[in-house]
Order: structure tokens, then C-alpha cells, then sequence
């Protein structure tokens, strides 16, 4: 028994649930990585494929999420190789400009533009970005989902009452509690 | 001219996508000066749709996942 309780594991795997609770989130990050919605999407795909395959070495001591994520990185690294190897070798191409006459650090004024906040911003929004969609992930579903088509897709109250079959009196009680769980969700980091 | 805290919540939330109108977004601002919960309120969904601009969002439309569920589950 000592054994057993020993192998307990902290987290356990739940696939059917898998598509509801992350594929928003994994696809936020794969699409910050590949910068293209139709592997992202593919790339979401084969993650849930490999969890599955190998889900019988998931041992519980890292969250489902964090799981799918470690794969999902090797899948868009993977993702890299295929396309480089198909370019064949590397092309490396540097132009030092010629017209400026400084010398000496060239390099390194190419690969970092010191002005440049970008680089931080980026970064700080793709968290806030995955900060935003697990707690989505946590709404009912039904919230989630009308909160996704309005606010992520843009969609129109008419479009999305015709296609849910609701009215819009529903749909409003629906984004005020979706909106309201947001806030205290995003609370504790963000605001 | 005046309305209830749960008009002004349900104004506020349609301000977020735009779709409130002037005459209620008045009416909105003036309840606000004389109530602090739908000041703050306010104030915060204002905050979550600037970070939700701020974050570049990404969803996968309910069809895609309906197909993934559906691959998923024969993998199962």
C-alpha cells in the first residue's frame, strides 16, 4: 500500500477534455511561434496526438497544461527542422552597409537594435495573451464560447444569437459573467 | 434619467464592443458619478478590453474544434 500511495499521482490525464481546455491556449502560443494560423492549428493538432500516444508516460507531477505545452514545443521545433531541412542547408547572408564608415562592432549594431522595445513588449503581451485564456479556459463553456465569438472573433450580437440559438438578453447575462470572472481571474496579475 | 446599477452594468458591457449609444452612454457617466460600485466596475471592464486588444488573441473557430474532438475521440 506504502508503494502505492507513493506512485499517487499529483494530476491525471483527462483527454476528452483536452480540445475545451487548452487547444485556445496552445494555439495562442503556436501562433506566436509560427506566425501562421493553419500550422498553428495543425501543430495544436499533432500535440493532442502525441499527448495521447504517450500519455502513458505522463507520471502526474506537472499539470496537464504544462505537459501539453513541453510538447507542443518540441512539436514546433520540430516544425523548424522540417522546413529548414527542406531549404537544404542555411542561407546565411550578411550586408554590412557600406555607406556608414564605422568599424569595429558591426555585428553586434546589426543583430540588436538597442532602441528597439519591441523585443520586451512582445514578449509581455504573448504572456498576457496566455495569462487571458486560461482563465477563459476556466468559464463554463457556454460562457467561453459566447465570449470568444464576440470579443476574439469580433462577431456581430445578431450573428452570434442566430447561430446559438439564443437571444440577445441571454447573450449580455452571458458576457457580463464571463467578463465579471475575467476580471477577478486577471486581478491578482494584470491589473 | 436615472437607471438602476444593473442598466448601467448592461450599458457598460455593450460599450465594450461598441455598442451602446451616446444617450445611454450618458446616462451611464452620470450614475457613475453617484455610485462607486459601477465607477469601479467601469473602470476594470474598460481595463479588460484593453488588455484583451493588448494581447493579440487567437481562438480556433468552434468548427475546428469540433473536428479535433471528433479525431481526438477516435484516438481514444
Amino acid at each position: 500500500m506504502v508503494l502505492l500511495e507513493k506512485n499517487m499521482a499529483a494530476y491525471e490525464l483527462k483527454p476528452e477534455t483536452w480540445v475545451d481546455q487548452y487547444a485556445d491556449y496552445l494555439f495562442n502560443y503556436a501562433v506566436a511561434r509560427v506566425s501562421d494560423a493553419e500550422i498553428a492549428k495543425d501543430l495544436v493538432q499533432e500535440t493532442f496526438f502525441a499527448g495521447l500516444n504517450s500519455a502513458k508516460n505522463y507520471k502526474g507531477d506537472a499539470a496537464e497544461r504544462t505537459w501539453l505545452i513541453a510538447i507542443l514545443k518540441r512539436k514546433v521545433i520540430d516544425h523548424y527542422r522540417k522546413i529548414n531541412s527542406k531549404k537544404g542547408k542555411a542561407e546565411v547572408r550578411m550586408n554590412y552597409n557600406a555607406n556608414t564608415d564605422s568599424d569595429g562592432d558591426w555585428l553586434e549594431e546589426q543583430v540588436a537594435d538597442p532602441f528597439s522595445r519591441d523585443g520586451d513588449n512582445t514578449l509581455e503581451n504573448e504572456e498576457l495573451g496566455l495569462a487571458i485564456q486560461e482563465c477563459i479556459s476556466k468559464l463554463p463553456k457556454k460562457q467561453s464560447l459566447v465570449f470568444n465569438m464576440k470579443t476574439i472573433q469580433g462577431m456581430s450580437t445578431e450573428d452570434i444569437c442566430n447561430e446559438l440559438g439564443i437571444n440577445p438578453s441571454n447573450l449580455w447575462v452571458m458576457i457580463h459573467r464571463a467578463r465579471t470572472a475575467l476580471m477577478g481571474c486577471l486581478n491578482q496579475n494584470w491589473y | 434619467m436615472k437607471i438602476s446599477c444593473e442598466e448601467a452594468s448592461n450599458i457598460c458591457n455593450r460599450s465594450q464592443y461598441k455598442e451602446a449609444g451616446s444617450w445611454e452612454l450618458f446616462k451611464l457617466r452620470v450614475h457613475i458619478l453617484m455610485c462607486r460600485t459601477c465607477a469601479k466596475f467601469t473602470k476594470q471592464n474598460t481595463m479588460l478590453t484593453s488588455l484583451c486588444d493588448r494581447a493579440n488573441l487567437n481562438t480556433l473557430s468552434e468548427s475546428d474544434k469540433e473536428s479535433m474532438r471528433k479525431d481526438l475521440k477516435k484516438h481514444l
